[in-house]
């Protein structure tokens, strides 16, 4: 006799083959192409070749400059630094949510949800209304506005829904053995809210580090982010294989990211099984 | 709790909301706004909202928005919903695999994605001549990052599901097929419903996918929007984004409202 | 219903180990042991909820394995209950007859019949979260008799409720399992339940079936340690054989009806079988260590020599309360003394 839930695997079958063709060999293809020559009408032509690369890392037809690398420190800095923010402006607002009747709690979250529900297009745009006339606009200020705007929502929603599940009375026992309130904080509630934020962490640092239309709209000519460069590389430039190149390295990073995340993670799921 | 820091936090959390809603309040003053040029409060009219509404090219982006929301959130949910289940029974080989892997559209950050499928589709055309940009192009790619959002709601759904009920039902008579559709199915519907909303919701905010693989013909409404921010802002984009911003909001207090009365 | 050398494994885990079980038509059944003794698995394997790696079920003469569970003549009280919450308790009910296409004027009349039997007719049209658990098991209860089955299991069925409800729900299952006729299988881990209630019992540990027989069996003649510790209290002696009814234990010599087997043997004697204050074979000086008042009985703690034994006492109308530190003489009867075979 058949055991039951030996099938449920073919149940998957249609979603992982419409990933398999249409996200992992299109990335593949992206991977594939930047080891090709770009010709001068931007077709993508043999020999293979690691050109693009060279030219990532700096080695150009005009000696050694390092402006991909420092495109790429300038997005992750904007994507670290606003999700920074982001993390010290949604803990206060967490909390804040968590201590509201049940009732107004709702209300507060759907208020949250709103802006992240609304097109980042538009949301970018008024943006760009608002600052328009300041010396802010365009450049790296309002590009750093516009992220902190975007993404603080998909920080304090994870945020919140650790704060709901904190277990206050360790917190009272910590300040019942005299713990300071920095203290307390730091050893009995963070630890708790950790995967929280965490995820909250990716879900604002990955998009953040390879936004495309915030700084396109907001950044202007100066603050030009990896999103950005890709962008060209398909638009304007016409030079698909050097677009894919840095596609390539934008992937491997967030890979990286994600891989550390996984570590932390583990080391978070191991520390609180011992 | 302690008064003077909440009070605080408090003021803080309204700076805010005040500071997420700013651009909000903005597209909609300027959309109400007597002026062609923005800016200052020159007086109330609704003639942007008539404009809008006249301009073939925005009804056409509207009709094809929803076309492509519609399109690509049935299959979405049909394929995230089967996915769901297949990874919330029991354990088989290559589950972690293809739970990974499904996961990823959720990630890669969407330039990424917008490039690989464009790069996709056009060697796709040349050797098989087939896939023309468009319509159809860009519902295959909206499908692709939707497909994880709606397996990940409906395995939160699914994960509160008690699984004695099957058992029970087949202890009953019920047959596979019986036992799904009287037991599990209006059980988990609601995580399906929600789940086609945050599929559909993410549909018609696309820009960037959406921008590289579309062709000739096929224009959606933050496409539209984004070239008339190129080209420089009217008031009539003011007035289409409104109407979005309202049916967002619409959206979102829906979904909110459903949640809680399945709860209950 | 036969059960022959019924196997289950979870990885390393045997749940169930060769266990072989004849249940007759019309048998109240109770298997009884410690949770995680295999007696849920076994269940489910008569269910079709799960497939026995070794052996064989025969149900109503019919080899039962390849009938998949919705086909089988055997329906489950689950121990949740397992109310479907989208649908209400008629609904519930009437699910299996609806899952088998009977006519719709059939199943009116089947559901009321069993919403009367199990006296539930006023909440017919109440979902399961409006309903208390005692209600809930009652329409568990509906919802598996309307198909009238061969089998009846139940999984643990009062587990969930408190002590006076169990009592009633108990004295009712009883009752409708005369006047239904059907098999029930009833799993449990508590002894008054399956003593109260089975025709049969199976005690079950670690995957094995260690001793089946009826209610005064397995507490009059239990076989061994287990059966005897697990099923009442019961004061085990270790002792060795003097003569082959003469037992030495540590606290003196003991006379035994039963010849022994053995040169080392284990007897058991029950609490309420020990004699307080008579002195007739196997006289002891027993100290009183400690008293526990009950109600209807004293429950004593008794040292004699080195060796502690549990004893009770009625508490008769003039009886002399027994304190504390006192010696009083005991009596352990010959004919009381069981032999564990290990």
């Amino acid at each position: 006799m058949k055991r039951p839930g030996l099938q449920s695997r073919w149940l998957c079958v249609p979603g992982a083959l419409w990933i398999g063709v249409f996200l992992l060999a299109p990335l593949l293809c992206v991977v594939a192409v930047s080891f090709f020559s770009t010709g001068s009408y931007g077709e993508i032509q043999r020999p293979l070749t690691a050109e693009h690369y060279a030219r990532f890392v700096g080695f150009g037809a005009l000696g050694w400059d390092a402006l991909y690398p420092f495109i790429i420190a300038r997005s992750i800095f904007l994507a670290a630094a606003s999700t920074g923010l982001c993390l010290l402006l949604a803990l206060p607002m967490a909390f804040f949510i968590a201590s509201l009747p049940t009732r107004w709690k709702s209300a507060a979250l759907t208020l949250v949800t709103i802006p992240l529900w609304t097109n980042l297009l538009i949301r970018t745009y008024a943006w760009q209304i608002l600052l328009s006339g300041t010396p802010f606009y365009p450049g790296a200020v309002a590009v750093f506005v516009g992220l902190v705007c975007d993404y603080l929502p998909f920080l304090v929603l994870p945020l919140y829904a650790s704060v709901e599940k904190i277990d206050w009375t360790l917190a009272e026992a910590a300040q019942d053995l005299g713990a300071a309130r920095w203290n307390t904080f730091q050893h009995a509630i963070w630890p708790q809210m950790r995967p929280g934020a965490v995820a909250g962490i990716v879900l604002v640092f990955v998009p953040a580090t390879g936004q495309f239309v915030i700084p396109d709209l907001l950044g202007g000519a100066k603050t030009v982010l990896l999103g950005n460069v890709i962008q060209q590389q398909f638009g304007p430039s016409q030079n698909w294989p050097f677009g894919s190149a840095l596609a390539t390295i934008a992937m491997l990073l967030v890979l990286m990211g994600l891989w550390l995340y996984a570590r932390a993670a583990k080391n978070d799921r191991e520390a609180t099984l011992l | 709790m302690n008064s003077r820091r909440s009070n605080t936090s408090a003021a803080l959390s309204i700076a805010l909301f005040a500071f997420l809603y700013a651009p909000l309040v903005v597209i909609v003053v300027q959309s109400l706004n007597n002026s062609a040029r923005g800016g200052a409060w020159r007086g109330f009219t609704w003639h942007w909202y008539e404009m809008a509404m006249h301009n073939s090219a925005a009804l056409d982006a509207a009709r094809t928005t929803l076309w492509l929301g519609l399109g690509s959130t049935a299959i979405a949910t049909v394929l995230g919903t089967l996915l769901a289940l297949g990874l919330s029974g029991g354990p088989f080989r290559g589950r972690r695999m293809i739970e990974t892997t499904t996961l990823l559209p959720v990630v890669i950050p969407d330039i990424v994605m917008a490039i690989a499928l464009l790069l996709f589709f056009h060697e796709v055309r040349e050797r098989l001549n087939v896939l023309d940009p468009g319509l159809l192009t860009m519902t295959l790619a909206h499908v692709t990052f939707q497909i994880p959002f709606v397996a990940l709601v409906v395995r939160a759904r699914l994960a509160g599901f008690d699984h004695t009920l099957e058992e029970a039902a087949r202890d009953l008579g019920a047959n596979k097929w019986q036992t799904f559709w009287r037991v599990k199915f209006p059980l988990i519907w609601p995580g399906i419903l929600a789940g086609a909303l945050l599929a559909f919701t993410l549909s018609i905010d696309d820009f960037v996918v959406s921008f590289f693989t579309t062709g000739p013909g096929a224009m959606t409404l933050p496409i539209l929007i984004y070239s008339s921010v190129k080209r420089g802002i009217t008031p009539e984009i003011n007035a289409l984004s409104t109407i979005f911003i309202v049916a967002t909001i619409i959206a979102t207090v829906s979904l909110t409202l459903l949640q809680s009365r399945v709860k209950k | 219903m036969d059960a022959v050398g019924l196997v289950r494994r979870f990885g390393d885990v045997i749940a169930l180990d060769h266990v072989s079980l004849s249940i007759g038509r019309g048998e109240f059944f109770s298997l009884l042991g410690p949770s995680g003794c295999g007696k849920t698995t076994f269940l489910r394997i008569v269910a079709g909820l799960d497939a026995p790696d070794e052996g064989t079920l025969v149900i109503g003469g019919q080899d039962a394995l390849p009938i998949p569970a919705h086909r089988r003549a055997v329906n489950t009280v689950f121990q949740s209950y397992a109310l479907f919450p989208h649908m209400n308790v008629e609904e519930n009910v009437a699910f299996g007859l609806r899952m088998k296409r009977v006519p719709r004027a059939e199943i009116q009349t089947r559901v009321r019949r069993a919403l009367d039997l199990t006296q539930i007719t006023e909440l017919a049209a109440r979902k399961p979260h409006q309903i208390s658990g005692g209600q809930k098991q009652r329409v568990a209860l509906a919802r598996a008799l309307i198909n009238e089955p061969e089998v009846l299991l139940l999984d643990e069925p009062l587990g969930a409720l408190d002590v006076k409800l169990r009592r009633e729900l108990q004295q009712e299952l009883h009752a409708l399992q005369r006047r239904l006729g059907i098999t029930f299988i009833h799993v449990t881990h508590d002894q008054d339940e399956a003593l109260g209630l089975s025709d049969r019992i199976a005690v079950m540990n670690a995957g094995r079936a260690v001793q089946v027989g009826s209610a005064n069996e397995i507490y009059e003649k239990p076989r061994n340690r287990f059966v005897a510790q697990f099923v009442g209290g019961c004061n085990l002696i270790d002792a060795t054989r003097r003569e082959t009814h003469i037992a030495h234990a540590s606290f003196g010599e003991l006379r035994v009806e039963r010849e022994l087997p053995s040169e080392k043997v284990t007897l058991a004697i029950r609490p309420e079988r020990i004699l307080l204050g008579r002195t007739a074979a196997n006289r002891f000086d027993a100290c009183v260590v400690d008293t526990t008042y009950t109600g209807a009985e004293t429950q004593l703690v008794l040292r004699i020599g080195n060796a502690t034994l549990k004893a009770v006492t009625i508490n008769n109308a003039g009886a002399t309360p027994i304190r504390i530190g006192e010696t009083i003489p005991v009596n352990i009867p010959p004919e009381a003394l069981l032999v564990l075979e290990d």
